[in-house]
């Protein structure tokens, strides 16, 4: 019944898109009010109906019908609530239904809110908006239907992978898709002013809020899957350059870059061209990764459904949906003039590395990536991994960080390094610093130029705020403040990370006491412990900082049953200056246990540096709209005014 | 992915089309990785160099252990790495015993394997090996670059790596491997 | 259809039971060198080695067990003053370049090296256009 449901609205939500792109088409070519009428309301209610079915799935997970095929092989009436819901996600089926919802009702929301560009611009944006989905919604009713049904119902269903039965991970997934998705609503936009050739400051004043809100996901969707590959995986690692971690790399670097190319085109109504291509590039980078993970064609640890048939229809998607964009880019953006100049030492320079870099990075990130592909298929098999990603990434990487703390300070169009030149002082005060003191403690290269140039933009990132009052900075720069000093602060918990990082690895009797970095750690007990569908062994650690007071950390090896996996969960202790962590192992001869145990200084920077860059971008978006708002009403209200004055 | 028209400036209509060949590049990669998806198998790099050196004990007591010096003998053997823990192992001993039948001289390497578990395995599957070299710690298995097992590799009467077989050997394969075998007679 | 995911039930269940070994890990496999510098460097080469069997994980962050007998030779042969890149290069010489992380340059990788560098060039060749004086506008 409410499989039927579901699968209806999803079928009604397709014959709208497809409607919507119809009508939007047709009256952009000629002008057709009763028909451009229709575009908005198809949007809505699209977008509506889209949310219905996956609201259905939910349901049918919640009740573990076991009826649908999808619920049978991934879920089982022993699994927390939680995880029954957090499953209807978890898997390829339900991830592409949330996939064409986040989409439908983005594309809702632009369709109901949106009022500043012109009608036909608007008209173009959700003709392209439905042209996207209708692909989507074809994929998932034809190559991946989620409410296919199993008759008769199977007794029991197969169960989640235990991995991704963690709290963390039940909301990273939307977190990210949030992001993926969102970004569509700028490809949207992107192509409308393609097709229109209405490029202006305007579109790029409407499109920066929805690309802020798409960036601030992704940034917490990264954030949030790094810190569970760090707890849940046991070794302590949090970036691996994995496949599926590169796939959200990408559309995030794209979506920065576009973030601010978006906001020279619109303070200056420069890089007219540019920002469009980076528009189509940023929802391309979404499509490319999640055709890289669903396809099996990479090697990962993640291995999503691997299915060739799904492949080739992503493969397909992506061909009609980026060739096309990029083909109407070439034919078009000849007549998007590039827009006003500047020179090398201004905000807009300062800005224009920032892309160049940005984008640089994401071609290695690309190619990296690719190569093994690249190289199969001409016969070799090749590895690339951090040692290329690292120092080449860095590479790029870190001279933008450096402009990034300049570049703030500067005028727009032009101005001299010579007039700032004081503000940098402290700035490279501390970069010398930084710098001497990894060199004194023997950091190698890498690590040691990240924590020369965290420790300068730590300062740096702070100065446009110098020489203001506080209570008259705008909310965006108290944002764009914040999110530069988020990314110094996790380039710093990198940097201290690797350099730092003490490692002990030990077969422990019960009883016996050993020193990681300042701590010394005693196995006290090993307990079974039961969960709700799982067993395991827990060990109790007592550990003491510098001879300080004592914590016990408890880590478990769990054995699960439905499927049978055995996850080793580690246990942390949070300090302000890192993290102790500890991993129970398996028994080893003479009743000893293997105990891994790290002491990382200050790695939990990272994450919230990650998170104070979303919250930066979180000001920014509210100080956007907010100013929106109050320009919308003064509008309406000089409009009112002219209307009474002319009775 | 590149910049494109500049004010004033004839735009060079090359430029533009750029992502779109870079995209078209990224297609055509894409579709050769799908239609011929990747082998997850990691060949050997040892085939037509030496056996390395190596000497193991014996796996069970019974049977002699096993090192490269056993491999000069003349004739070309079969070198099988196998262990009693895995499934397919147990699947491909009837075309072991096979080959073992039609006169092929098979060496067992036994990878992280315990006495009592192989004669348990012995005793199900038969047991077509002259030499068995425990291999506790894959050492062996490392040094022919071998990954997984089970594996048989040829060795010909000279102690040179002929040839490679990766996972059990199906019934429809033993007549390659004694046609792989009879070339390394050469 | 259901046998068939019966049948697959019986798959996860039967083949993470019956296909591990018994035997405790390889000496080195958890345990580190006594000597730290030697251990530092075995565990910097340990992070850019390839799992044999694990899809796309170091042997440094992989709990199989062939991860955990390669983690012992390298330590072993570091422990014999082995240098990294000889312990590499012997691997290599058995898998292939797929067992390390670390492409070299050379023939089958050199696009990997240049492909940054030629996109600096292009984009600094693009710009060059764009900078004009700022009052140009």
């Amino acid at each position: 019944m409410i499989a039927n449901f579901g699968l209806a609205a999803l079928w009604f939500a397709a014959a709208l898109a497809i409607l919507q792109m119809v009508a939007a088409g047709l009256s952009i070519r000629r002008d057709n009010p009763v028909l451009a009428g229709l575009v908005r309301p198809a949007a809505i209610v699209q977008g509506l109906l889209a949310a219905a079915a996956f609201g259905a799935l939910i349901a049918l997970f919640w009740r573990t019908d076991l009826s649908v095929k999808l619920v049978a092989m991934n879920s089982h009436s022993a699994k927390p609530l939680l995880y029954k819901i957090a499953g209807t996600w978890g898997n390829h089926e339900g991830s592409m239904l949330l996939w064409v919802t986040i989409m439908g009702l983005a594309g809702a929301f632009v369709a109901l809110v949106e009022r500043r560009l012109t009608e036909r611009a608007m008209l173009a944006t959700l003709g392209a908006q439905a042209f996207v989905s209708i692909g989507f919604y074809a994929f998932l009713l034809v190559a991946s239907n989620p409410f296919e049904r199993l008759n008769p119902a199977p007794p029991e269903g197969l169960g989640l992978n235990p991995l991704l039965q963690d709290p963390g991970l039940a909301f990273h997934p939307p977190t990210l898709y949030f992001g993926y998705v969102g970004l569509s609503i700028a490809f949207s936009f992107a192509v409308g002013a393609l097709i229109t050739r209405e490029v202006s400051p305007l579109f790029a004043r409407t499109m920066r809020p929805w690309v802020l809100g798409a960036w601030i996901f992704l940034t917490l969707g990264i954030t949030a899957g790094s810190y569970w590959a760090y707890y849940e995986l046991g070794w302590g690692g949090w970036w691996f350059w994995d496949p599926v971690e590169n796939a959200s790399l990408m559309p995030w670097l794209a979506a920065t870059a576009l973030l601010h190319s978006v906001s020279v085109l619109a303070s200056r109504n420069a890089l007219r061209a540019w920002t469009v291509m980076l528009g189509v590039v940023a929802f391309s980078m979404s499509m490319i990764g999640t055709f890289l993970v669903r396809s099996g064609i990479l090697t990962s640890v993640h291995a999503f459904a691997v299915d060739p048939t799904r492949g080739t229809f992503i493969l397909v998607l992506l061909a009609i949906y980026i060739g096309g964009a990029l083909l109407l880019f070439a034919l078009r953006a000849a007549t998007v003039t590039e827009g006003q100049r500047f020179t090398v030492t201004s905000r807009e320079g300062a800005l224009v590395c920032n892309n160049v870099m940005l984008t640089a990075t994401l071609g290695i990130v690309l190619i990296g990536t690719l190569y093994p592909l690249l190289a199969e298929a001409m016969g070799n098999k090749v590895s690339v991994g951090p040692p290329y990603f690292n120092p080449m990434s860095a590479m790029f990487v870190l001279p933008m960080l450096v402009v990034m703390g300049v570049g703030p300070l500067l005028r727009w169009r032009r101005d001299k390094l010579v007039r700032i030149g004081r503000r940098l002082i402290a700035p490279a005060f501390f970069s010398a610093g930084g710098m001497i003191f990894m060199l004194v403690k023997g950091a190698s290269a890498l690590p040691a130029l990240g924590m020369m140039v965290a420790a300068g933009l730590l300062v740096a990132s702070l100065m446009p705020l110098s020489g203001r009052r506080l209570r008259m900075v705008t909310l965006p720069l108290w944002g764009m403040v914040l999110a530069h000093f988020g990314v110094a602060v996790a380039l710093f918990g990198m940097a201290a990370d690797s350099a730092f990082t003490k490692e002990r690895l030990i077969a422990a009797r019960i009883g016996q006491t050993t020193d990681v970095g300042p701590w010394k750690v005693e196995l006290q007990t090993i307990m079974p412990v039961a969960g709700p569908n799982w067993t395991a062994l827990e060990g109790a650690l007592a550990a003491t900082y510098q001879g300080d007071h004592t914590v016990i950390l408890r880590t478990q090896s769990r054995s699960f049953w439905a499927p049978f996996q055995q996850t080793n969960e580690s246990a942390l202790h949070t300090r302000w200056n890192g993290q102790l962590y500890v991993v129970l192992g398996d028994q080893v001869e003479g009743g000893r246990w293997q105990l891994r145990l790290w002491w990382k200084p200050f790695v939990t920077l990272i994450w919230l540096g990650g998170v104070l860059i979303a919250l930066g971008g979180l000001l920014a978006l509210t100080g956007r709209v907010a100013s929106d708002l109050r320009r919308l009403v003064a509008v309406n209200m000089i409009a009112y005014r002219r209307k009474r004055q002319g009775r | 992915m590149s910049d494109t028209s500049v004010p004033l400036v004839k735009t060079s209509g090359l430029t533009l089309w750029l992502p779109l060949a870079l995209f078209s590049g990224f297609v055509a990669l894409v579709l050769v990785g799908l239609l011929r998806p990747a082998s997850r198998e990691v060949q050997s790099a040892m085939i037509g160099k030496p056996l390395p050196a190596f000497s193991l004990k014996p796996a069970i007591p019974d049977i002699p252990g096993l090192a490269h010096t056993n491999f000069v003998g003349g004739k070309p053997r079969l070198l099988n790495i196998f262990a009693s823990w895995c499934v397919p192992c147990a699947a491909e001993a009837p075309q072991l015993e096979a080959l073992r039948r039609s006169g092929i001289e098979i060496d067992g390497v036994a990878i992280r394997d315990t006495q009592a578990d192989l004669r348990l395995f012995f005793a199900r599957n038969g047991n077509p090996y002259s030499r068995i070299g425990a291999d506790n710690v894959s050492a062996v298995q490392f040094a022919i670059g071998s990954s997984g097992v089970p594996e048989s590799f040829i060795v010909d009467g000279r102690g040179i790596i002929r040839y490679q077989h990766i996972g059990d050997i199906r019934p429809e394969q033993v007549e390659i491997i004694l046609a792989r075998l009879k070339e390394a007679e050469h | 259809m259901i046998r068939l995911l019966f049948a697959a039930t019986l798959l996860l269940v039967a083949v993470p039971t019956t296909a591990q070994d018994k035997l405790p890990p390889a000496p080195y496999a958890y345990r580190q060198l006594d000597d730290p510098q030697q251990e530092d460097s075995a565990k910097a080469l340990m992070d850019t080695l390839r799992c044999l069997q694990c899809q796309g994980q170091a042997i440094s962050d992989s709990d199989a067990p062939i991860a955990g007998d390669m983690r012992n030779q390298v330590r072993l042969r570091i422990a014999q003053g082995e240098s990294p890149e000889a312990i590499r290069a012997w691997l290599v010489e058995r898998y292939g370049s797929y067992v390390s992380y670390k492409p070299h340059i050379g023939l089958q990788t050199w696009p990997l090296f240049v492909a940054p560098a030629a996109f600096v060039a292009l984009a600094a060749l693009v710009l060059r256009k764009r900078f004009g004086k700022g009052d140009s506008a």
